[in-house]
């Protein structure tokens, strides 16, 4: 995957867990927390869907390095370079 | 009134879903027509079954991602809480939160969820790893009332009350105790059921034999029908808003009934077997303390599903309290909506609330050839009666595990 396709794809499970998701003004270097209203719950949304679409298991210790599209880019992108 | 705990209780607004309306007055239009709209589901496992399924705008008070977050007893929950707030002409907003009180009846809660995520899991050989983050939150036996806390920002008490299918009246009773205590000044009380997207509920009460099975699933439910074999699944919510008589009328609010007596009572004897003498005795208790003689009813609303033993034994139970009343009506609003489990009872008031000011009696529908074991006098059977007057409806709700439920509600005279 390229790192666009990741951000892609990030973007897909968020409108997943919420249809009215804006995505127009979405800073890729700030927090998607602040920017979208998603709360920790959501965020273990984004971790389980990882999981099931491509197995992935993301150490609790990791999580922080979710906290952004630029980041979440930076963090998948050798974890799915043959995906 | 000097004593709290004699405080006049009033009913000032209801919310509702059932299979066949999503607000009180198409409700009360479909039950005073006949119309059902039992329908055939498939069931993951199950296959095939007559079930009430809701229509009802499911975003109206909450973002879809709360209910895809949420379960579905408390979109339904959400959903009847906002209703019966506008229905009462009340503004959350100019409410103290930290005084209103959410007590909400549940037959069983958790089944479906569980269910999903066993399935989910299936799919991944079983790891449970793949076991979702939102079980817990959503299986915690308050879910549906604190679904409604959170879309309210409701801060007071809000608890389940389980008590099968009698939990809905359960509910009222509760709102009405709370109320007197001093615990809250208003409720939101009543019961909500999500049954129908469980497999196992359907396959637990086929296995008891006491599953409906009809060719036109509008049919399939029809208690006191000598041709009935079981019960139909339905999902279904109703809420209602409890308050005392004084603050509603010092908001000058529509009252649309006062709750004048209530009883509780359990059998302790079969987990799934009824017991007329039992109701017989809960009902008696209802009325010594609404301080009613039996011919004081006008209306009876029966608990009857359709089982065999079930109405019967309901139907000894009437005979015994009311056998000196001719004119007392009898009806069922199951044999039109199916069984809403933990809604029923309150879903069922709700249909026959709005004979304080029709004066009909709505019928029971789907009577081919009436069991001779459930022939009362005076129960309505396929066409609507108008009564000339009905001040006092006295409304059924029994359950699994030997559970009974009785309550009166009066025509409101200040």
């Amino acid at each position: 995957m390229t790192r666009e396709d990741i951000k892609t794809l990030i973007l897909e499970i968020i409108h997943d867990i919420d249809d009215e998701a804006d995505f127009d003004d979405l800073d890729p270097d700030k927090p998607l927390r602040d920017q979208l209203d998603l709360d920790s719950m959501d965020f273990l949304d984004i971790v389980m869907e990882l999981r099931k679409r491509h197995q992935l298991q993301i150490p609790e210790s990791d999580y922080p390095r979710l906290a952004t599209l630029n980041s979440c880019a930076d963090y998948l992108e050798p974890l799915l370079q043959d995906a | 009134m000097n004593n709290p705990l004699d405080r006049r209780i009033v009913i000032t607004g209801v919310g509702l879903v059932s299979p066949n309306a999503d607000n009180p007055v198409e409700f009360r239009r479909k039950l005073l027509h006949g119309i059902s709209e039992i329908q055939e589901i498939d069931l993951r496992y199950f296959g095939k079954a007559a079930a009430g399924l809701c229509t009802f705008p499911e975003t109206k008070h909450r973002k879809n991602k709360e209910n895809k977050r949420g379960t579905r007893a408390g979109c339904i929950g959400v959903y009847c809480a906002h209703e019966a707030l506008v229905n009462a002409g009340i503004e959350i907003s100019s409410c103290d939160p930290a005084r209103i009180g959410v007590y909400i009846g549940l037959t069983e809660h958790g089944t479906v969820e569980t269910e999903n995520e066993v399935f989910n899991i299936s799919r991944y050989n079983y790891d449970t790893n793949y076991w979702t983050h939102h079980h817990n939150p959503r299986t915690v036996l308050n879910n549906p009332a604190g679904e409604i806390t959170m879309s309210l920002g409701i801060t007071g008490p809000h608890y389940s009350i389980g008590a099968a299918c009698a939990a809905g009246n359960a509910a009222l009773i509760q709102a009405a105790q709370m109320i007197r205590l001093g615990e809250v000044d208003m409720a939101l009380a009543g019961g909500v059921s999500e049954s129908v997207g469980s497999f196992g509920i359907f396959a637990s009460f086929k296995a008891q034999n006491a599953l409906a099975e009809a060719t036109d699933p509008r049919r399939a439910s029809r208690p006191f029908d000598l041709g009935r074999n079981g019960i139909v699944i339905s999902e279904g919510g109703c809420i209602y808003v409890i308050e005392s008589m004084d603050r509603a009328l010092a908001r000058n609010a529509r009252i649309l009934g006062e709750i004048v007596g209530y009883a509780m009572n359990s059998d302790a004897r079969d987990f799934v077997l009824p017991y007329g003498p039992r109701q017989a005795e809960c009902m008696r208790l209802a009325l010594r303390r609404a301080g009613l003689r039996p011919e004081d009813v006008d209306l009876i609303n029966t608990h009857a599903t359709g089982t065999r033993q079930g109405d019967i034994e309901e139907c000894k139970a009437i005979r015994e309290v009311f056998r000196d009343s001719a004119s007392t009506y009898v009806n069922n609003t199951k044999s039109n909506i199916g069984h809403a489990m933990g809604a029923a009872g309150v879903l069922e008031l709700a249909g026959n609330l709005p004979s304080f000011d029709d004066h009909l009696v709505h019928p029971t529908i789907n009577i081919d050839e009436l069991d001779p074991e459930c022939s009362l006098p005076n129960l309505v059977v396929n066409t609507p009666v108008d009564a000339g007057s009905i001040s006092v409806i006295l409304n059924n709700s029994f359950g699994m595990v030997g559970i009974n439920s009785a309550l009166i509600v009066k025509k409101f005279e200040p």
